[in-house]
């Protein structure tokens, strides 16, 4: 039989308010442990929470850019659950009333573009962080606070994803959203977007839902698209061998590429949620949201539209360069500087991003500005240096954070175009390779690329390819 | 002023205006007010104990400097140099805040709450924090941890509760006021037992930032005092809006010493019938209708109403408070702060710690609360609870287009001895049936004493509409100087 994944998405993303969700604490991450706490977010006896206008504020923002209704009056609740890293042991959250309802976002997946429902966003504190004593025999925890208190808002989408790829495109445009709007790092290994998917599988043609498990602890695409895919084979092999498939919540084990299972339905939590005393409900007024609409900035597939039309990069080439905000600023600036943009997007889809994801950085984090890539370029398109020479110092300038033109000279790179100088060495090649030389006469056109790599190999690479063809062709 | 016919110039008894006026006319200092005071503490206390913490050394420094200030010709606030008492719910910043509970038995908060830096600013000192019942669930300071408080009245009858402690001190001479807090009927009930005024505001009248919260939706401060004009004097200080308690009301404060007339003519009172029915003491009731003949004789219009849905007042508290309690108390884990148990591992630590942290009524309630809460079961229990808290209100909302205020009696019987009632948990609850339904609604309600039944104190309860606090006083100051002669103070085990 063959089957068919439906998959949710349930994403949580902190918010990067300048202070916490309920307090004045300041959110920044990697201060030293509980230095950005307060009797409010320690959770003393006696304190009260009061709500960070800026949370509803990057929660309408994002509500709205992910097209969704945002409820004229809202409230908050109690989520009860006793965790060490909870200081009340109950979490302030969203249940029956959140934030926004009913959006969706679109992904395109192998050129099929599709509608992802988002059944809702609300907003959240978020907990600290528990360490765990690591020396041997070592049989203590710590807890940072930090982070306790620090908005998040959950995004939870409709079950409409159907395979792994839909699941990491949703993923990816998401983040995407989330970066265009600036509201949040979105740095999955910082924690600052997480995700938990909900998971099924049922035979193609069916509409009726199979059992779902949960899987959480997926801290990367990669790991939600594996996790996602060994969770469906798991499903459906286990439907094959006509077991059943117990609702339970799982945990992606990233080292041995499984998933787990950490609780069944039976031990689920019941968090007792009832509305949150200490807060009255939220009103948001039409005139806010207005004017929070009015400061939507644009968003990726405005912005892919605009780069197709202006400056007219293939839609695949948009699509990539739009897919992070910080890549398309990256993008235009340097066509600013280097007004030819299929040469920049090339460059930004090729070596850069491979260098990038190399050292791990995001486009904006990148040690080459978008000036250094224009100034590569334009030594490249002058003639200077040779396309390969030019790949060779990108890489010397993502490793030495010098300009390209300081390391061209340093390092005597520059293109040799002088005539007398090429006619020389393509005379000293032919002579040493007779043989080769036949073998071209008689027709054999490889022999050619030999001779310009004898040629390049003299001049280590610095000879100006288009000379050294038109040389060799003169003489044979 | 007449004390029981025994010494009949102590200062202790002063009322904090009185004092006050002293004071500022510098024929008291403050240093020796706090001396009086203090002295007055060690003679009574170890008979009365409503303290859990004495604070003399930091009263005696407070008082220097504020009598230093005054030197100075600085201008002080109203309650510059009077000695006070507070709830041992109310956290001071560097004094240990217990809840009368093992869980906090030496936890000292890093923050002042927002009612102590008032009355701080306010130049009022503090010579302790009072007993309570454990978490403010009780109704006669029995639910302590550490001992149970006597009433000044009687040593062997409890002094009521949760605010015992409070409203013990005030009448038994050792601050000139104090603050307690009121849940369920907290601070009025106790008042009502000790003969001493008791007010609770109006929910959002007073910031409960910094107060340890029982049930969020329904606590709020208030001060018990010696008589109405120290209500109104206090409430004057600690009342307004609070950015740092969202439910507190962004209203303006009004002049409530303004509101202190002697004039109740032609005003409407209620008398709601199902406060004076079965349950209620024959006794107590006789002299609360004698107190409304009173206010009749004043000049103000009295008629019986009716509040029908008063029984569903108590079965629907004992939901809604314990359930919100269930979440409040959750924090009290072992992990950051107070009370810990070790265990073997996590749950086992959290189960030890709050096993031996809380008493038996603070976990029945923790179970009660956390039952109504469950799956399951919250329609039925919690749910239901706020619609009959809806249908409360509402009946507050129909008598309030026809009266002015409301009386009552505050307490069904007048103190009970200690003991009687604390293995009857229901018979305990039936303490604050007077009471409840206001905080169900949110209400303002004062208990001012009235009289006096088998020789023990009776309080009148009076009511109004939601931050009509300048009504109450009216009502109470009124009957309050036509009726002087039940300001009485209790002999203390032969003290006084």
């Amino acid at each position: 039989m063959e089957y068919e994944a439906v998959i949710g998405l349930e994403v949580h993303v902190e918010l990067k308010t300048a202070s916490k969700a309920f307090c004045s604490c300041s959110t920044a991450f990697g201060a030293p442990p509980n230095t950005q706490v307060c009797p409010v977010c320690l959770g003393l006896p006696g304190v009260l929470p009061v709500i960070n206008r800026q949370m509803v504020e990057f929660g309408i923002k994002t509500a709205l850019a992910l097209n969704c209704t945002i409820a004229p009056i809202c409230k908050f609740d109690r989520k009860n659950y006793y965790y060490p890293d909870l200081p009340k042991n109950y979490q302030i959250s969203q249940y029956d009333l959140p934030l926004a309802r009913d959006g969706y976002l679109e992904i395109e997946v192998d050129g099929v573009k599709k509608r992802v429902g988002i059944i809702r966003v609300h907003m959240e504190e978020d907990a600290g962080k528990l360490i765990h004593g690591e020396e041997p025999g070592a049989d203590y925890s710590l807890v940072d606070y930090n982070r306790a208190g620090v908005p998040l808002l959950e995004i939870v989408s409709a079950p409409d994803l159907r395979s792994p790829d839909e699941a990491r495109a949703y993923m990816e445009k998401l983040k995407a959203i989330l970066e265009y709007l600036e509201v949040s790092d979105c740095k999955m290994q910082e924690g600052s977007l997480r995700c938990d998917a909900n998971v099924s599988v049922r035979p193609k043609g069916s509409t009726a839902f199979g059992t779902k498990t949960e899987v959480k602890n997926m801290n990367s695409f990669r790991a939600l698209h594996r996790a996602l895919s060994y969770e469906i084979e798991r499903q459906i092999s286990l439907l094959e061998r006509g077991e059943r498939i117990i609702q339970e919540t799982r945990a992606w084990d990233e080292q041995r590429q499984v998933t787990y299972s950490l609780r069944s339905k039976e031990e689920a939590h019941d968090y007792r949620y009832f509305p949150e005393p200490d807060l009255v409900p939220l009103a948001i007024e039409q005139e806010w949201i207005e004017r929070v609409r009015s400061t939507l900035p644009e968003l990726p597939d405005a912005r892919r539209e605009r780069l197709i039309k202006d400056y007219g990069l293939p839609e695949y080439d948009a699509r990539v360069i739009t897919g992070s905000k910080a890549l398309a600023d990256y993008f235009e600036k340097a066509v600013s500087l280097f007004p030819d943009p299929k040469q920049v997007s090339n460059w930004l889809m090729g070596d850069f991003m491979r260098l990038l994801n190399a050292k791990g950085l995001e486009p904006q984090d990148a040690p080459v500005p978008p000036e250094g890539l224009a100034e590569l370029l334009k030594l490249q398109q002058e003639g200077t240096i040779s396309i390969r020479i030019a790949k060779e110092v990108l890489e010397e300038m993502f490793a030495t954070g010098r300009g390209a033109r300081e390391i061209v000279e340093a390092k005597g790179l520059t293109q040799i175009t002088d005539v007398a100088q090429l006619t020389a060495i393509v005379e000293k090649v032919l002579a040493a390779h007779p043989k080769v030389v036949e073998d071209y006469r008689k027709g054999k056109e490889k022999a050619l690329g030999f001779l310009v790599g004898q040629v390049m190999k003299e001049t280590r690479g610095k000879a100006n390819p288009n000379l050294v063809n038109q040389l060799l062709k003169e003489r044979l | 002023m007449e004390k029981g016919g025994f010494k009949s110039l102590e200062l202790f008894y002063l009322s904090a205006h009185e004092a006050a006026r002293l004071l500022k006319n510098k024929e008291i200092s403050a240093v020796e007010l706090t001396r009086e005071i203090l002295k007055r503490i060690e003679e009574v206390e170890d008979k009365v104990k409503a303290f859990v913490t004495l604070t003399p050394e930091k009263a005696l420094e407070q008082a220097k400097a504020v009598d230093e200030a005054r030197a100075r010709g600085e201008n002080l606030g109203p309650l510059a140099g009077v000695p006070m008492a507070l709830k041992d719910n109310l956290c001071t910043e560097g004094i240990r805040t217990t809840c009368s509970s093992k869980m906090l038995e030496n936890w000292i908060p890093p923050y002042d709450a927002f009612v102590v830096r008032r009355l701080k600013e306010a130049g009022a000192i503090l010579v302790g924090k009072c007993n309570m019942d454990e978490f403010a669930m009780g109704s006669s300071t029995e639910n302590s941890r550490f001992f149970p408080t006597r009433n000044p009245w009687d040593l062997e009858r409890v002094p009521g509760g949760s605010s015992g402690g409070s409203a013990a001190a005030v009448a038994a001479g050792e601050a000139f006021f104090a603050l307690g807090s009121d849940t369920g009927g907290s601070i009025r009930q106790p008042a009502s037992f000790c003969g001493v005024v008791g007010l609770k505001p109006t929910y959002g009248r007073v910031s409960r930032y910094g107060l340890v919260a029982f049930a969020s939706s329904l606590d709020q401060i208030g001060p018990l005092t010696r008589d109405v004009t120290d209500c109104a004097l206090v409430l004057q200080v600690i009342a307004g809006h609070d950015p740092l308690d969202s439910t507190s009301a962004d209203l303006p404060v009004p002049d409530y010493l303004a509101a202190l007339r002697q004039d109740i003519k032609g005003l409407k009172i209620g008398v709601p019938k199902e406060y004076f029915g079965p349950g209620m003491d024959r006794e107590v009731v006789s002299v609360v209708r004698q107190a409304i003949d009173r206010l009749s004789d004043l000049g103000a219009f009295c008629e019986e109403t009716s509040l029908p849905h008063t029984e569903y007042a108590l079965p629907a508290y004992y939901l809604v408070a314990p359930a919100e309690a269930s979440s409040n108390l959750a924090r009290y884990d072992g992990v950051a702060y107070g009370f810990r148990l070790p265990g073997k591992d996590v749950v086992d630590m959290y189960m030890k710690t709050r096993r031996e942290g809380f008493g038996p009524e603070v976990k029945r309630r923790i179970m009660l609360g956390t039952y109504a809460l469950s799956a399951g079961y919250y329609d039925a229990y919690y749910l239901k609870a706020l619609k009959v808290r809806t249908l409360i209100r509402r009946d507050f909302d129909q008598a309030f287009e026809k009266y002015d205020v409301l009386v009552t009696p505050t307490s069904p019987t007048v103190a009970f001895r200690l003991g009687e009632r604390v293995g009857d948990p229901l018979a305990m609850y039936m303490s604050d049936l007077c009471t409840i339904p206001v905080n169900m609604a949110g209400l303002p309600a004062i208990s001012i004493p009235c009289g006096f039944a088998q020789g023990l104190p009776v309080g009148l309860q009076i009511i109004a509409k939601p931050f009509d606090e300048e009504t109450l006083f009216r009502v109470a100051y009124t009957f309050e100087q036509a009726t002087g002669s039940f300001r009485r103070w209790p002999e203390i085990g032969g003290v006084a």
